[in-house]
This record gives C-alpha cells, sequence and structure tokens, in this order.
C-alpha cells in the first residue's frame, strides 16, 4: 500500500513537472505563441517574428521593472497571475498523453475548473487593477465566459455521460464516434473565445481599450500572463488532441502524435484569427447564444439516445 | 550572474516594445510609424510590437512639435513607462519644432522635457528610418539596463542615404546643443 502510493505520488510528479507538465508545456507555451504570432503574419504576407521571439518577450519582461503595490489589493495583482499560471500548468499535467499512466475517475471535472481559472483570475486582475481600460476588459470576458462555457461544458460532458465516465484515460481511449466529432467540433468553436482570439478577442481589444484586463500590468507580472495564456494554448488545445487522437498503447507514438495534433489545432485557430476582424460584444453573445447552442442540443440528444439503447 | 546579465542583454535589444504617442503632430509621422508594422517593412520582423499601454512598453515613440496641451500628457506618460526605457523622437517636429518654429502653442523641442535617445529626423521620415531608430534604441536601451546613472545617450539618426553634411543630421545636431544651453 505504501510503496503504490509512491509510485502514484512519483508518477503524478512526473506529470505535473516534466510531461505533459510544466518541462514539456513552458517550451510548448512558447512555441505555440510564436505559431501563432507567425501563422498571423504569413497570412498578412509579412515574414513575422523569429522563432525565439515569445521566450526573448518573457525574459525581457522579467528584467523590467515593476511599479509598487500596496495594501490587499496591491497583494490581490500580484496574486492573480501566480494562480493563473498555476491552474494552467496543473490543466496540462492532467492531460492523458501517456495512456495507464496515472488519471483518477474525475480528472475531466478538475481539469474543466482548472482550464477556468485563468479567465476568472483576469476577470479579477481587471476589476483589482481599478483602471477604467481593466474594469471594460473585466465586464466583457465575464460576458464573453457565461456566452461560450454553455455551449463547451455541454460538449464534453455530454461526450462523457454517454460513456458514463468522468475519466480522461478512458475517454482519450474511446472509438471514434458521431457524437465525440460532434462534441470536438462545439469545443473547437469554443476555443477561439477561450483563447481571446480573433473574432472574439474583445477582452483585450487592443487600441480599443488598450489592453484590457492587463492594462495596468507592467514587467514580471505581465511576463507571468504571458506564460498564462501560453499554457492555457497548450491545455485547451491538448484536451482536443487528446480526444481526437486514436489510442495508441505505445507512449512513444501517442506522445508526437499529441504534439502534431495540437499543433495542426494551433495552426487552424491562428487562421481563423488572421482571416476575421473583431466582432462587437452583441453580435459574440448572439453568435453563442443563438448559433452554436444547436451544437450542445445536439450533443446532449446524442448523449441520451445513446445511453437509452446502451 | 554575468550570462544572465548578458541573456538580459539581448533580450531586450530582441524585443523592443513600442507605445506611440502624438504630441500634436499633423499625422503625418504617425502615418508612417503605421506604415513601418505594415507588410511592406514589417517591424515584427524585430521584434516590435506596438502595445496598447505605457505599462507594457519598452521605447516611447513621440511624434509632433510639443504642444502646451500635450506637454503633461507628455510628461505623465514618460512616467508610466517603467525602466528600462527609451525615447525616440520621430520627425523634425520634436527635435527643432520644425516649421512651426517660435509658435506661441508650443512647448518643444522635446528634449527640453524628457530625456531623447535617438532622433529620427525627416518630414516626414521614410518608415525604414523610423526602424533604424527603433533598433538605435533598443540597442540603447540594452547596453544602459537599469543603470539609470548613466546619462542617456542623443544620437541623430539619418535617413538611408543622409550624408554627415545632409541638412537632417545638422538640424538634430543643432536641436541638440541649443537644448543643452537652456
Amino acid at each position: 500500500m505504501n510503496n503504490f502510493i509512491h509510485s502514484s505520488l512519483v508518477t503524478a510528479l512526473a506529470r505535473l513537472l516534466i510531461f505533459p507538465g510544466l518541462l514539456f508545456a513552458v517550451p510548448a507555451a512558447w512555441f505555440f505563441l510564436w505559431v501563432e504570432r507567425k501563422a498571423v503574419a504569413r497570412m498578412q504576407g509579412r515574414i513575422g517574428p523569429p522563432f525565439m521571439q515569445p521566450f526573448f518577450d518573457f525574459v525581457k519582461l522579467l528584467g523590467k521593472n515593476t511599479p509598487a503595490r500596496n495594501g490587499v489589493g496591491g497583494a490581490l495583482m500580484k496574486a492573480w497571475p501566480l494562480i493563473a499560471v498555476s491552474a494552467a500548468a496543473g490543466a496540462v499535467g492532467l492531460l492523458p498523453v501517456l495512456p495507464a499512466r496515472g488519471g483518477f475517475e474525475g480528472d475531466l471535472i478538475l481539469l474543466l475548473a482548472l482550464l477556468e481559472v485563468p479567465s476568472m483570475c483576469i476577470i479579477a486582475a481587471g476589476f483589482s487593477s481599478r483602471s477604467i481600460f481593466g474594469e471594460i476588459g473585466s465586464a466583457r470576458e465575464a460576458v464573453l465566459s457565461v456566452s461560450y462555457n454553455i455551449v463547451f461544458l455541454l460538449a464534453i460532458l455530454s461526450i462523457a455521460a454517454a460513456q458514463h465516465t468522468f475519466s480522461l484515460s478512458a475517454l482519450a481511449l474511446l472509438p471514434p464516434s458521431f457524437l465525440r466529432y460532434l462534441g470536438i467540433t462545439a469545443i473547437l468553436v469554443c476555443l477561439p473565445a477561450k483563447l481571446h482570439l480573433n473574432p472574439f478577442s474583445l477582452p483585450n481589444a487592443e487600441q480599443e481599450i488598450y489592453s484590457g484586463p492587463l492594462t495596468e500590468y507592467a514587467g514580471p507580472e505581465l511576463a507571468l500572463w504571458e506564460l498564462s495564456h501560453g499554457l492555457e494554448w497548450v491545455a485547451a488545445t491538448g484536451l482536443v488532441a487528446t480526444l481526437l487522437a486514436p489510442a495508441f498503447a505505445a507512449w512513444w507514438i501517442s506522445a508526437p502524435v499529441f504534439v502534431a495534433l495540437s499543433f495542426v489545432i494551433v495552426l487552424l485557430l491562428s487562421i481563423v484569427a488572421a482571416a476575421t476582424a473583431r466582432l462587437q460584444i452583441d453580435t459574440t453573445v448572439r453568435f453563442y447564444w443563438q448559433c452554436t447552442l444547436i451544437f450542445a442540443v445536439l450533443a446532449i440528444a446524442t448523449a441520451l439516445f445513446a445511453r437509452w439503447r446502451g | 550572474m554575468k550570462l544572465w546579465d548578458k541573456l538580459m542583454c539581448t533580450c531586450r535589444r530582441r524585443s523592443p516594445w513600442l507605445f506611440h504617442m502624438n504630441s500634436g503632430s499633423c499625422n503625418g509621422c504617425d502615418i508612417e510609424l503605421v506604415a513601418a508594422l505594415t507588410p511592406r517593412y514589417d517591424a515584427e520582423q524585430l521584434g516590435v510590437r506596438l502595445e496598447g499601454s505605457p505599462r507594457h512598453a519598452d521605447i516611447l515613440v513621440v511624434t509632433g512639435p510639443v504642444t502646451h496641451n500635450s506637454l503633461e500628457a507628455i510628461k505623465t506618460v514618460y512616467g508610466q513607462v517603467f525602466g528600462p526605457k527609451a525615447v525616440v523622437a520621430i520627425g523634425s517636429c520634436p527635435a527643432t519644432t520644425n516649421v512651426f518654429i517660435d509658435s506661441r502653442t508650443l512647448d518643444g523641442p522635446l528634449n527640453l522635457h524628457i530625456p531623447v535617445d535617438v532622433f529620427v529626423p525627416g518630414c516626414p521620415p521614410r518608415p525604414d528610418a523610423i526602424l533604424q531608430g527603433v533598433v538605435k534604441a533598443a540597442e540603447i536601451l540594452a547596453a544602459r539596463g537599469n543603470n539609470l546613472a548613466v546619462e542617456p545617450v542623443v544620437m541623430p539618426l539619418v535617413g538611408p542615404g543622409c550624408g554627415a553634411d545632409c541638412a537632417c543630421v545638422k538640424i538634430a545636431q543643432r536641436a541638440v546643443s541649443e537644448a543643452g544651453h537652456e
């Protein structure tokens, strides 16, 4: 028993810190941020930033001065990016890239909760910065998160409910079905809003409300926000990649397949972002509540049907 | 520690984030600055990003001859940019107040009020001259780092094709020496 606890603790730590955790996720986050910028640049007929650019930006921000922040408000402003980064890193660590290595019943719920934390931190950060632009950005982020999360959560939960399991590794091993592809489509429609990409880049709408919730952040705190955004990329695309990837027994096949699928999804999202313009807040909300809710309804109906039959 | 400083120097040089401030410019230089970000010149290759918030920026880019109304705003924004920082003055207006010289509505030139590191003369300067100025400012920033005791290097910068005897160099040099006398 003691031995079992010991080995599962080592596995959990390895997943959190090595693969797919921090050691893999931080370079992957920088890589995905670069792919996004490069893809947008190529779509616009530009050359785009050099490969190491997100790393340069991160280190440079670490070396900048920060404003003195006093009192409870200041402490909170310092805490939000830290919470966001650790939650996003935890979400990446939960991804079942290597099948049959750890994972527990209900880790899907934990993953969904952790994926939600960075967005909540951004909302809280905007309000605690007490900047008018931050508050507008936070209000937009809150409205956006209420809109896309209905579809996002219903799609994932209907996949899980149809198979009677909340375990990620069990879901990753399931055979492909119509419901699964329906759910993946719904999740893909929600990802641009989750990652603040065009056409749903309302919360950080640059040149319109400056930088939204992050207007008052500078230096290392801003670096942490950039990192948490990159980790959100890894976690969100990784979730789709695990649902999409066919199950392999060998880890040395499943890990590259996971990385390749994530890369394709990042490329797809960046191309959509480069090809579209920012929508107004009411158009965005209407899009999610009226147009994409059909995916969620279809997914739930299929899940109920599958349960009734099986 | 030495290695970290070296890395930091490279990163500062390779990642200049700009904040653009208009101090009563006629919009000519502003358009040229935006042109520097377009596909033809593509400043993002050099790591340049035009930021919405002065808090995020490393380099403050100022256009215009510094009117009375904009002076306080310039000082505020200069204070809002966190160090290490550099200032680039784009166009002949912030360097000399240009054709508006002796106007009673002006408080220019810019270097009477905040330390300017690089002048990019021209009315308006070409986008490639602006890019050259930004790169120069990033190099100054990287070399200077957080050491605020070091005096800012004032460097008149020329457009491509300008020799040392070009009028724009002389104008910029005169502005620098006049600012020193007052």
